[in-house]
């Protein structure tokens, strides 16, 4: 993939589109002045810009998966990591957007650390869906919920940039989608107050904060409130996983992406009869796995958005 | 069917005036499947006899659960093959969905169980 910065416009359709090729390993993100910009595979992006801020995405690492679809979710993960060692330039941290198990068990939980530890970077999670199966969210919540609100929200600052992380995989209700619920909303709404409309801020959340595809759930009940309180901002971008594919819409200054999974793919909306795991040819695997590489560069207004599959 | 007399054939039959016959359930243990495949619950509905016990299969990859949408029963996350079972006593209509992908919606309407008259 080749990495989109020539117009400061972020990145154009066709540039989208190819990366929907990808296979799998996360998303490089770049601020760029504001609006963060996909820039494609990892290497590639880190190449581009040493200044500014770059942060890097996983997502549903379903560790415990062992399914025809991956049989070694672990093993993958493993290869995102190493993946984003062998970076020429470390980004300053990771974000997580959930499903890091896929049964939240115990040994799955430590499965995950010991492989994502390796990165010696500080990484910031929300929860998935398969992260709180226990009832009290106590298995996540001690391990990551550390100076978080509820069921694990929070925000804080890097490079001038403002980060929320969201969760809305819990107190779902029959025949909803995704939830944010109005305690969360109401921090939302005490957290951005008083902060200038000049200030980049990035949400991530596991669930897609818009209508991906609601019969299969993927989309977030509750989310336009949410956006409601971020629309005075002049560049808001979006980062939600859950689909195992990627997928971008700019909507007025919110730029929304979902970064592939490192455990497996997903079908593209209405494409197969659910949105199960997607077994597909053993050697095409790698190119449906990634992670996201993610640069913010002061004066422009979009974040460089890369998504790098682990192979392809 | 049973043997079980008075005071329940009594009160069943004067709340169901029509039912010319009925007995006091629970002879029957009957029992009921409901597969979870490609995240949906099939039969998505089912009508049972009170007694019946229902056991829900997930045939999916992906976990799910089964919950009372009035929070009566609810499942464990159940794996590929896990089951779950909840024996319904109760007439009335039970809705349930999966707490993890909650478009995932189901109900089972418990009727009351009738049998042949065991004593009038």
């Amino acid at each position: 993939m080749t990495s989109d910065q020539d117009d400061g416009r972020g990145v154009s359709r066709r540039k989208i589109l190819e990366c929907m090729t990808w296979a799998g390993t996360g998303v490089l993100w770049t601020i760029a002045g504001g609006v963060p910009r996909s820039m494609g595979i990892i290497g590639e992006a880190t190449a581009a810009e040493p200044s500014g801020l770059t942060f890097l995405q996983i997502s549903d690492s379903h560790v415990g998966f062992d399914k025809p679809a991956n049989p070694n979710a672990l093993g993958t993960l493993e290869e995102a990591v190493n993946k984003i060692k062998t970076m020429p330039v470390k980004p300053a941290f990771v974000i997580h957007t959930g499903d890091i198990t896929h049964l939240s068990k115990p040994s799955e939980f430590d499965d995950a650390d010991r492989i994502i530890s390796q990165v010696r970077l500080d990484v910031h999670y929300v929860p998935g869906e398969h992260d709180v199966l226990d009832e009290e969210v106590k298995l996540y919540r001690d391990r990551y919920g550390r100076g978080t609100k509820g069921a694990g929200w929070y925000s804080f600052d890097a490079n001038g940039v403002h980060f929320i992380g969201l969760v809305n995989v819990v107190d779902l209700k029959a025949g909803g989608l995704g939830n944010l619920g109005n305690e969360q909303l109401e921090w939302l709404e005490d957290d951005l107050k008083g902060r200038p409309a000049s200030i980049p801020i990035v949400v991530f959340a596991h669930i897609p904060l818009w209508s991906v595809y609601p019969a299969w759930g993927w989309g977030t009940e509750d989310a336009a409130r949410a956006l409601d309180y971020l629309k005075r901002f002049g560049s808001v971008t979006v980062l939600n996983g859950h689909i195992h594919q990627i997928m971008q819409k700019v909507e007025g200054n919110v730029t929304f992406h979902t970064a592939m999974s490192t455990a497996f793919p997903q079908p593209a909306p209405g494409t197969a009869p659910s949105p199960g795991p997607l077994k597909v040819a053993d050697d095409r695997l790698r190119s449906l796995l990634g992670i996201t590489d993610v640069t913010f560069k002061r004066g422009q207004q979009r974040l460089a958005i890369i998504d790098e599959p682990l192979q392809g | 069917m049973t043997r079980k007399i008075c005071v329940a054939t009594a009160l069943a039959a004067a709340i169901l005036a029509t039912a010319a016959t009925f007995a006091a359930a629970s002879a029957q243990a009957a029992n009921t499947e409901v597969k979870i495949d490609q995240f949906a619950f099939a039969p998505q509905r089912v009508t049972v006899k009170a007694g019946t016990t229902v056991t829900w299969i997930n045939d999916d990859d992906i976990p799910h659960t089964v919950a009372s949408s009035t929070k009566l029963f609810k499942s464990k996350p159940l794996d590929t093959e896990d089951k779950f079972s909840f024996t319904f006593t109760t007439p009335g209509s039970y809705e349930y969905f999966c707490s993890i992908h909650p478009h995932m919606t189901g109900a089972i309407v418990v009727e009351a169980a009738t049998g042949s008259s065991a004593a009038q």
